[in-house]
């Protein structure tokens, strides 16, 4: 029986306020690249001003995060549950900003783009999409082999990344008109490149979180 | 952590008549650290610190098996000088209990029953003492007052000079925290600090943050087992057994 009941209801919600606001940073994800594939600016609009209740969801989980740590002297597991979920916040955040920068490239784009550049970008952000799905999956769970799965994808992400980046430049080289947008899409893929790191960060978090070890595994 | 083993501890068991306090309990205690026992109320931790300078010797009907190697010498052979040994090994305990009489006889009183007369030697060691013991900016002005008119807090620095007094190569420590405020608290830990350059310390504690924030090892006790043995940041952050887990996590039936 534990004396700490109060401490692990706030533990669970903290968990539940993480996973608020991964659902929130994976629809930002999802529209972002629909604003993109479907040349759809009010949907790209929609990604760029959602972006603040997330920035203000990391912020309140963060506090609350510290004021645990303050009260709770939280050591073990309880310690790690805390530290790990500050990373993921931290790591949310960002993934919500990069889903920003793709909705903007997405504007930048919007009517005018050559949909034969595209090449592998619909693929790859499938895959980073995946990953950040997997990744949380694993959150829930505690999953450390479907972080580490996970995390084996990555090397399938860098490798689309450089393909594609490859044929971005020859398409532009090919196509000099074209290069005022295609350079957007330069920017997305690498914006997709990143995502598919953090998934990794947060995959790491979970092996730590699980096993209380440290393993780099990107 | 390479330090030498000052006290190695093997196959230890320990009865109160019918009632066996300790089973086979197994730690080697290295020179120059601090190793903490912690454990619910009643798991043994007192009466393991205890075996260490055969305190339950004292104790009516108690019996010891095993072995407690001091310098690699059993404490409990036939031809240890049981007073020898409490010299070597010297304790402090939960509540602060200096002798009612002067602050100064209070720290001479060890060496002195040792057989030391020499006023002058004696001033020496009460002022080193008390300094070690981070007490001597408090009372080097009133040394001959009585000991009852200190703090708790001061109480229980002037018993670790008086222990210090007698230059004691283990120091012993159950629960020297509990009675006391917390910056007097934070002023003993401060003090474990320093006294570990010159000594070993072993310190019982039920103060979770205490055994973390002091000592270099920690041993977790449950029901007269010693269940984990680690390095304190690995037992804190990453116990290997379940049962540590919940027990220093609160999450204990
Ligand atoms: N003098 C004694 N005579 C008989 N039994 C004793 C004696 N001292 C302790 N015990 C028993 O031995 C067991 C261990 O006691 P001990 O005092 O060592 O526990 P502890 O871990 O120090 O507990 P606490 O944290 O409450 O101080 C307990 O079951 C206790 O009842
Ligand atoms: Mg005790």
């Amino acid at each position: 029986m534990s004396y700490r009941r109060n401490f692990d209801v706030e533990l669970a919600e903290l968990k539940q306020d993480i996973l608020r606001m991964a659902s929130l940073v994976e629809q930002s994800i999802y529209k972002a690249m629909e604003a993109l594939l479907k040349q759809d600016p009010l949907m790209a609009k929609d990604v760029i001003t959602g972006d603040d209740v997330v920035d203000r969801l990391r912020y309140e989980v963060e506090s609350n995060c510290i004021r645990l740590i303050a009260t709770q002297q939280p050591i073990a597991r309880d310690l790690r549950v805390i530290v790990t979920g500050i990373k993921i916040l931290i790591n949310l955040e960002r993934m919500g900003d990069h889903a920003v920068d793709i909705a903007r490239a997405a504007m930048c784009v919007c009517g005018r783009m050559p949909a034969k550049a595209l090449e592998k970008i619909p693929e790859m952000a499938r895959r980073v999409q995946l990953m950040v799905k997997e990744g949380l999956d694993a959150y829930v769970h505690g999953d450390v082999e479907k972080a580490r799965v996970m995390c084996a994808m990555d090397d399938e992400v860098d490798e689309i990344y450089n393909l594609t980046f490859q044929s971005l430049i020859s398409y532009m080289e090919q196509n000099p008109h074209s290069i005022p947008c295609v350079v957007y899409l330069l920017l997305v893929t690498r914006y997709l490149e990143r995502l598919a790191d953090r998934a990794t960060n947060i995959g790491e978090d979970v092996i730590y979180l699980v096993t209380g070890e440290w393993q780099e595994l990107n | 952590m390479d330090n030498k083993n000052k006290i190695t501890v093997k196959d230890l068991n320990l009865y109160y008549g019918d009632h066996q306090a300790l089973s086979n309990v197994a730690l080697e205690i290295q020179e120059h650290q601090i190793t903490a026992l912690i454990g619910p109320s009643g798991c043994g931790k007192s009466t393991f610190l205890r075996t260490l300078n055969r305190m339950n010797d004292l104790i009516e009907g108690v019996r010891v098996e095993g072995q407690v190697l001091l310098d690699g010498k059993d404490i409990y052979g036939p031809d240890v000088d049981v007073v020898q040994l409490r010299k070597r090994v010297g304790m402090v305990f939960q509540r602060p209990n200096p002798f009612p009489m002067s602050v100064y006889d209070n720290v001479a009183y060890g060496p002195r029953i040792h057989g030391l007369k020499n006023k002058r030697r004696l001033d020496e060691i009460v002022e080193a003492s008390l300094r070690a013991a981070a007490l001597w900016d408090e009372v080097g002005d009133r040394l001959f007052r009585s000991a009852l008119g200190l703090s708790g807090g001061q109480q229980q620095r002037l018993c670790i000079a008086r222990l210090l007094a007698v230059e004691p190569e283990v120091v012993l420590m159950d629960e020297p925290t509990s009675a006391l405020d917390p910056i007097s608290t934070l002023r003993i830990e401060e003090l474990l600090q320093e006294l570990k350059n010159k000594y070993t310390i072993v310190i019982v504690t039920h103060n979770m943050q205490q055994a973390a924030r002091v000592s270099d090892v920690t041993a977790f006790f449950l029901n007269g087992e010693i269940v984990e043995v680690g390095k304190t940041d690995q037992l804190f952050t990453k116990p290997r057994d379940k049962r540590t887990e919940d027990y220093i996590t609160g999450r204990f039936g």
